[in-house]
């Protein structure tokens, strides 16, 4: 028997699932909006918080679950089914055509005569007056790529507005906004729910989760941790509910800590930052321990990963090597210095899926060695095999297709690659992302094992608990800088909590 | 004046400079009759190049053009030598460039299938197709060709427009209005702009597609039309490689191969820089014809590398 509909909301999502090959992305997911409600939608990576937009705003189809839109069951196929329902949406990327003028795309598909005739002359009034809901005065003859991206960001909200919208989505509108220009954002949305237009809001910035709404729902590894008022939900418990998962008890038993006895100091970096991407900050790593990068998303926590293996260009503060100081000019550099980066996004950045697995495990070493030195077929399957064996690969052969592997092989394959070259410094993003719970407390094994034998690790983690198992020492970062660390012994979730949430706030 | 003219302004004064050299170096270069002349003998690469316009500037390509002139041509012939009034036979091909282009656009869409490989196996077919329907060269005898033929405007000095050229005036007119006038043109430069956001902001990127690509069939076909009563003949050999003629004319009219950005109007001044090129060496008389297609690439790299420049000027702030 099916529970009542909510009667007051203009939306209600019910046990929405979404599959992809491989991954289950969103898992019963209940979701509902209420008319005039800022209703703010959070999660880090991967936590499906995208995935559930698009199936409210049909851009994909649900595998399962109903929705309902004004109490009518709704079934939606395409953008534009959701857009003539009253569902509007701006999505991350600014869905604007640059090299069409401002006019064009405010009214693409939005006007027409006979014959699908269109008069310039009814597209720019139209365009004019969708833009003067939002106060916004600009050319409507230029193309929209001439404008910044705040103006454009503008100009999609415009474009979403029709005079039937009932609900707005927000995807990270502020991502890539000022201060001035996010709080002339933050009047829209007020005078938007004032009209008692129902605005969903997603963002990782936790201030302006605060300063505008009134809900919140927080969705993690493509479930629902729940949903209450804003003003029910202090900053700490927010945190926790984002990144606080509880360890398993498989995993909790791995997770023994280190000695405490670090070997000397290998790599040192002074005021080491970009402008605009990460503060300048000061970081030490010992030989044989693993350090713990805590922080929301966007923190900061890629950024001080790629820094440090020269992915990024530092234009502040130095970094030194075993006492030298390095002069790098690209990150084949610091593979020589022996420092070693599994990127967070395996499949874009990190494997070539149909290459096998010897094949996969080569590739830095061979490019390090230079093509002209080919290792030897022989050489590749001793490493391929003595890898595979060491880090515990579930595979018949080193020959089958990396792609065919389950997540936690994967990254395993990730881990290989980055040992073949014999590093010295190894420099882990999101080692445990998406892969299951007895592959993770391998993972996390394997990480302590590393460290016994003299590694320095600098993990990046979104999982707190696991930052907390696995970590000598934890960096915290919060807003693009480094603000505190925290040693063995005080390493607690709640104290890292704390210092993410900042002292003044409770 | 918006930047977004920069392009066809930059090919019109091409045309204009070109036209100038012919005329300071040359006896009755400068005159409405070469003009006319020009217009009419390229009034077919013209046309279809009008329809490949549409298709480019959804970010595809058409490689069938060529092969379906030739079709068309010898359709018509062979009917005509079965007693076919011409006006019916061309009815009857245009309605089949249409289908046939469709068809190319709804693989292309359907099946996500690159439109070069797609197109390239109607070139394939459609030239076989050629080679079915006869393997000479046949004559078109109907009187209403002498009619056809004889029909023209004059213009201001010696020069007339022929049939063919009014042909391609008024088709040219049209696509005008489908582009820059219709909703349907609207979406094609937001297809060939952003495929993923048109989607996103309600454009039926498949209905779409499909009539891209029938449009730029039509045009094809109808070029294929207007090369049959111009030269009163078939051939199954005709039209091979004017597809790339007319990429050329595009992308020489300022329409980026990459889409989303262009000017129908352009493709006329491309068609006839082209036109105008060969017509400088035929005048020159002592220049080889290889000389033709040299000019030509020399020119098309050069446009190339301008659009490179005044595009990147103008680009956008917002692509990440």
């Amino acid at each position: 028997m099916v529970a009542e509909i909510d009667q007051s909301a203009c939306i209600e999502m019910r046990q929405i699932s979404k599959s992809f090959p491989g991954v289950k992305a969103l898992d019963s997911v209940d979701f509902k909006l209420y008319p005039g409600e800022v209703h703010a939608l959070l999660g880090e990576n991967g936590a499906g918080k995208s995935t559930l937009i698009k199936i409210l705003t049909g851009a994909l189809e649900r595998s399962t679950g109903d929705i309902w839109v004004d109490h009518n069951k709704c079934d939606f196929r395409t953008t534009g089914d959701a857009q003539s329902a009253g569902i509007s949406t701006v999505y991350q990327e600014v869905n604007l055509i640059p090299a069409m003028s401002v006019t064009k795309n405010l009214t693409l598909e939005k006007i027409s005569g006979r014959f699908g005739y269109v008069s310039w002359r009814k597209a720019r009034t139209m365009a004019r007056e969708k833009l003067k809901r939002l106060n916004v005065d600009i050319d409507i003859e230029q193309p929209v790529g001439s404008y910044s991206v705040a103006i454009q960001q503008l100009v999609a909200i415009a474009r979403a507005l029709d005079d039937d919208t009932k609900v707005l989505v927000l995807d990270e509108p502020t991502a890539s906004l000022d201060a001035q220009e996010t709080a002339n954002l933050f009047a829209i949305i007020n005078d938007l729910k004032s009209k008692g237009i129902a605005v969903v809001f997603i963002t990782h910035f936790l201030d302006q989760v605060y300063a505008i709404s009134d809900r919140i729902t927080v969705l993690r590894n493509g479930k629902k941790v729940g949903t209450d008022l804003a003003t029910n939900i202090s900053r700490k418990d927010l945190i926790a509910m984002m990144i606080g998962r509880e360890l398993g008890d498989v995993e909790a038993a791995f997770s023994t800590k280190g000695t405490g006895a670090t070997g000397e100091t290998v790599l040192q970096a002074n005021q080491l930052g970009k402008k605009r991407t990460l503060d300048g900050f000061d970081l030490e790593l010992k030989a044989g321990e693993a350090v713990g990068l805590a922080g929301l998303l966007g923190s900061g926590r890629t950024e001080m990963c790629k820094l440090i293996f020269g992915a990024i260009k530092a234009d502040t503060g130095n970094l030194v090597v075993f006492g030298n100081s390095t002069n790098r000019t690209n990150p084949r550099n610091s593979l020589d210095l022996g420092i070693a980066f599994c990127p967070e996004d395996r499949k874009s950045e990190g494997l070539v899926g149909e290459l096998s697995i010897r094949e996969n495990i080569i590739i830095s070493m061979q490019s390090k060695q230079g093509w002209l030195k080919p290792i030897s077929r022989k050489e590749q399957e001793r490493i391929a095999d003595e890898m595979i064996a060491s880090l515990g690969i579930a595979t018949p052969d080193a020959d089958k297709p990396v792609g065919q592997l389950s997540g936690g092989n994967q990254q395993k394959v990730v881990l290989a690659r980055a040992l073949a070259s014999s590093p010295k410094i190894l420099l882990l993003d999101e080692p445990t992302r998406g892969i299951d719970v007895g592959a993770h407390a391998e993972i996390l094994t394997l990480i302590r094992k590393l460290c016994e034998q003299g590694l320095a690790l600098l993990v990046a983690s979104s999982e707190l608990d696991e930052v907390v198992a696995s970590s000598d020492r934890v960096v915290v970062l919060r807003d693009r800088a480094k603000i505190g660390e925290l040693q063995a012994g005080s390493i607690t979730r709640d104290n890292i909590i704390q210092m993410i949430a900042g002292t003044d706030n409770v | 004046m918006s930047k977004k003219y920069l392009p066809l302004a930059a090919t019109i004064a091409v045309f204009l400079a070109i036209f100038l050299i012919g005329g300071a170096n040359y006896n009755n270069f400068l005159t409405t009759r070469v003009l006319g002349n020009i217009l009419a003998d390229n009034s077919f690469i013209i046309i279809a190049a009008i329809g490949a316009t549409f298709v480019i500037l959804s970010g595809g390509i058409d490689l069938s053009i060529g092969s379906m002139i030739g079709f068309v041509g010898v359709c018509m012939a062979v009917l005509d030598s079965m007693g076919w009034n011409p006006v019916a036979t061309a009815l009857v091909m245009l309605v089949f460039g249409i289908l046939f282009g469709a068809l190319q656009g709804y693989i292309i869409d359907f099946c996500n299938i690159q439109p070069f490989i797609v197109t390239l196996a109607g070139l394939f077919l459609l030239r076989g197709m050629c080679f079915m329907v006869t393997l000479d060269s046949v004559p078109i005898r109907h009187d209403w060709v002498a009619d056809y033929a004889s029909w023209k405007i004059g213009l201001p000095g010696k020069g007339v427009l022929r049939s063919s050229a009014i042909v391609m005036l008024v088709s040219l007119v049209v696509a005008i209005y489908i582009a820059h006038f219709t909703r349907f043109g609207s979406a094609v430069y937001a297809i060939g702009g952003d495929r993923e956001s048109a989607r996103l902001m309600g454009v039926n990127v498949r209905r779409t597609t499909v009539k891209i690509y029938a449009l730029g069939g039509f045009y094809s076909a109808l070029a294929g039309v207007v090369y049959a009563l111009y030269t009163s003949s078939g051939y199954p050999l005709a039209g091979s490689t004017l597809e790339l003629s007319a990429i050329a004319a595009v992308v020489l009219g300022g329409t980026l191969l990459t889409g989303g950005v262009g000017m129908v109007a352009g493709t006329l001044f491309g068609g006839m820089i082209l036109g105008l090129i060969s017509t400088l060496i035929i005048f020159n008389g002592s220049l080889n014809s290889a000389w033709i297609l040299i000019s030509s690439g020399v020119l098309l790299f050069a446009f190339i590398v301008m659009h490179r420049f005044l595009v990147s000027s103008f680009d956008l702030k917002g692509a990440k």
